[in-house]
């Protein structure tokens, strides 16, 4: 058979040609990046983080494919990689989630992993993710101890460690005047409890020096009947009552204590309770401190970009985003950034684990609740600004508001890059930096 | 003296509210045999329906003190329309079989029933704090109670009693007290022994609804709530004895005041205090306090 000759066969190669192009342009556009989700989707975290947080990743995949959120971060999904979340549900303990991490991997093909509500999960998944080399971000977990006990090169946590939220509540109580000589504190049996009641006697200890600590309750994780803890508090009754309690532990503590008289014989200071004001309105006593966990929601800071989440969820669910889907939404807009960073770097492809690490090590990027800054941790860990404020609720609005806000520049409530939080509460916060 | 009065109120009131959810799992054990994981999701329903059933009474203007009513309305209809449906529906293919199967049907009744009620219910939490104004305060040296919590000491009383009363001193019970000495004979002399497991499950799903309900107005209900219960009211039966009533009083009363008094004392033994007493009554009694050891049946 006889090869075509001339301009007939020239027609044939670019034709050839074009098909190929056309063909390999097909699968990149099809291409997509596939983010496993985990969170609380039962159980009783789901309610006030898991399913608030998923809800929060679910309006952000749809803007982000639609190329609808603003700049930077208005490319369609990631770099024009279409985007697939895998939706898991964090209950069951950490064994379960050791196994469904791997099952992301593995079975599920996912790019990323993105989640973790149970400081106790994110202690057992840091090292699966890191033994099979696959990254992972954890949005929401709050123990320092992941990154300052562990150097790990895949695992990234993208909000601010717990020692943020002690130290800003100490430091609050310091700056508007409040008289502590004592403090009880209550917190859930488990890492983030203890390691918050740790953080805030630390934090005391060098800004009330004088203030000595008293009840130290440590009822476990969903206990749900708060009545003993409650008189154990009221007995010796102190001017401080701190507590890291959240979800629906918190709810019930607020129900059953508020009624016996706590809030009244004592000035009450929750580092992590923005998330029950709105389900509790009236029921929240009025002048209670308490934190976010970062400068989210009512205290979240005025910017288009937090207008623009603001409008997109509260439109969605008819009602505010709390701590949770903002520290999704940081998340998200971080890994966002970093894989087309690392496509750009690798020539428009989908980057692998590693370039990925690469892309988000010492990043920092802009979130609804102001900079996010890898800074600690060789990279790996958050550090953020954080707010706190004081309840009212306001009968004409019918919700309860936040009075007497109060923030908190990263460097001021968070550890410099080569000291662990603990050594740096105990030598009095140096390098502080840009207090009020 | 005054802390060791608030330990003893502290442990009475955490007692009775355990006993309460503590008795319907230790009275359908006796009768049926059956270790029921899913009692805390019972006990999760009837908070739920309390929600629902309050706020409906709310809403149609009854007066605040009616909301018990509600509360109570709210438990019989657990135990009216989910109990005889899960029994007759589900646990009776599986009487006469292995007691481990038993469990396994039951856990897996825990995990479907706790996706049913976020199905039905959401996943948002719902408020009935209401009723637990109602009683008003009670002051008692430095410590303020709430009346509610007393009222949950004299409803388990009435419970505790009116069970007891009805196993040992009716006629019903005298069949039901036959059927658990042995089916196959009560069955024999004419006794419906389908229809008094039926019964007896009904009774053991009310008081789980009924404990729920009455919890209701402390907490914020919402996904969840079944899963602390259960393993606090597991250590309360074998510490009693699985199927004995006074055991489930006296078990629930050693954990309310072993743990008030770790509260109290050294808070950091809550946990401990707990399985530490259900350790030390094994450790003598392996069969719990107020079971007899039973010659096996050949």
């Amino acid at each position: 058979m006889a090869h075509p000759t001339g301009p007939n066969r020239a027609w044939r190669v670019l034709a050839a040609a074009a098909a190929t192009l056309c063909a390999a342009g097909t699968v990149q556009a099809q291409e997509t990046f596939k983010v496993g989700i985990v969170s609380f989707l039962s159980g009783q975290a789901a309610e006030s983080f898991g399913i608030p947080a998923v809800n929060g990743a679910k309006v952000l995949l749809e803007a982000f494919n639609k190329g609808a959120a603003p700049a930077p971060y208005n490319k369609v999904g990631f770099g024009g990689m279409k985007l697939e979340f895998v939706y898991v549900d964090e209950n069951g303990g950490a064994t379960k989630q050791v196994q469904e991490l791997k099952n992301l991997y593995d079975r599920e093909k996912v790019d990323a992993v993105v989640g973790y509500v149970g400081s106790g999960d994110c202690l057992a998944v840091a090292p699966a993710a890191e033994e099979m080399k696959k990254f992972l971000v954890l949005y929401d977990c709050g123990t320092p101890r992941i990154f300052e006990e562990n150097k790990l090169s895949y695992v990234f946590r993208t909000a601010s460690h717990g020692a943020m939220d002690n130290v800003a509540l100490a430091r609050y109580l310091k700056a508007k005047n409040v008289k502590v000589d004592s403090f009880n504190m209550i917190n859930q049996d488990y890492a983030w409890g203890q390691d918050s009641k740790k953080d805030f006697a630390w934090s005391m200890e060098k800004i009330y020096p004088a203030a000595k600590p008293g009840e130290d309750q440590l009822p476990k994780f969903g206990a749900g009947q708060y009545g003993t803890e409650i008189s154990a508090l009221m007995a010796k009754p102190a001017d401080i009552t701190h507590s890291s309690l959240w979800g629906g532990d918190l709810q019930a503590f607020i129900l059953q204590a508020g009624p016996r008289g706590l809030f009244q014989k004592s000035q009450v200071v929750f580092s992590a309770a923005d998330h029950v004001l709105p389900g509790l309105g009236e029921k929240m006593p009025n002048g209670v401190i308490l934190g976010a966990r970062g400068a989210y929601g009512l205290m979240s800071p005025k910017s288009a970009l937090n207008d623009w989440w603001w409008d997109l969820y509260g439109k969605a669910y008819n009602q505010y985003p709390v701590q949770a889907p903002y520290r999704m939404v940081q998340s998200l807009l971080g890994l966002k950034l970093a894989a087309e960073k690392a496509m750009a770097a690798n020539g428009g492809k989908k980057p692998t684990p590693e370039q990925l690490a690469a892309a988000l090590r010492g990043s920092e990027w802009d979130s609804p609740a102001g900079k996010i800054r890898m800074a600690l941790g060789g990279g790996h860990q958050a550090i953020q600004e954080t707010a706190i404020g004081r309840t009212r609720y306001d009968a004409g609005k019918k919700m309860v508001v936040l009075d007497d806000i109060m923030r908190f520049p990263a460097e001021c409530v968070n550890p410099p890059a080569d000291m662990k939080a603990e050594a740096w509460i105990k030598a009095g916060f140096p390098g502080a930096k840009g207090c009020p | 003296m005054a802390a060791l009065l608030t330990i003893l109120i502290d442990g009475l009131t955490y007692a009775s509210w355990l006993f309460i959810v503590a008795l319907g799992l230790t009275l359908v054990f006796g009768v049926l045999k059956i270790l029921n994981i899913a009692h805390g999701s019972f006990y999760a329903l009837g908070a739920y329906a309390a929600a629902s059933f309050v706020g409906w009474a709310a809403s149609m203007k009854w007066a605040p003190g009616l909301s018990l009513v509600a509360m109570l309305l709210a438990a019989v209809a657990v135990a009216a329309v989910v109990a005889p449906l899960t029994e007759r529906g589900l646990l009776r293919f599986f009487y006469g079989r292995d007691e481990v199967l038993l469990v396994l049907v039951t856990y897996a009744m825990f995990l479907i029933m706790e996706d049913v009620t976020k199905l039905v219910w959401g996943a948002n939490p719902y408020y009935v704090s209401e009723p637990y104004a109602l009683f008003g305060n009670v002051n008692i040296g430095v410590q303020t109670y709430v009346g509610y919590d007393f009222m949950l000491v004299g409803l388990a009383a009435v419970i505790g009693v009116a069970v007891w009363w009805g196993l040992n001193r009716t006629r019903t019970g005298k069949i039901v007290l036959a059927v658990i000495h042995s089916p196959e004979v009560a069955s024999s002399m004419g006794v419906n022994v389908s229809r008094v497991y039926m019964g007896a499950f009904s009774v053991g799903i009310f008081l789980a609804a009924i404990g729920g309900a009455a919890t209701a107005p402390m907490i914020s209900v919402q996904p969840g709530v079944s899963v602390g219960v259960i393993i606090v009211s597991f250590a309360v039966v074998i510490i009693g004895g699985l199927g004995s009533i006074e055991g489930a009083a006296v078990g629930a009363l050693i954990v309310g005041l072993a743990r008030s008094a770790a509260v109290h004392l050294a808070p950091v033994a809550e946990l401990f205090s707990i399985y530490i007493v259900m350790a030390i009554v094994l450790m003598f009694r392996p069969e719990g306090l107020f079971q007899r050891i039973q010659a096996r049946k050949i």
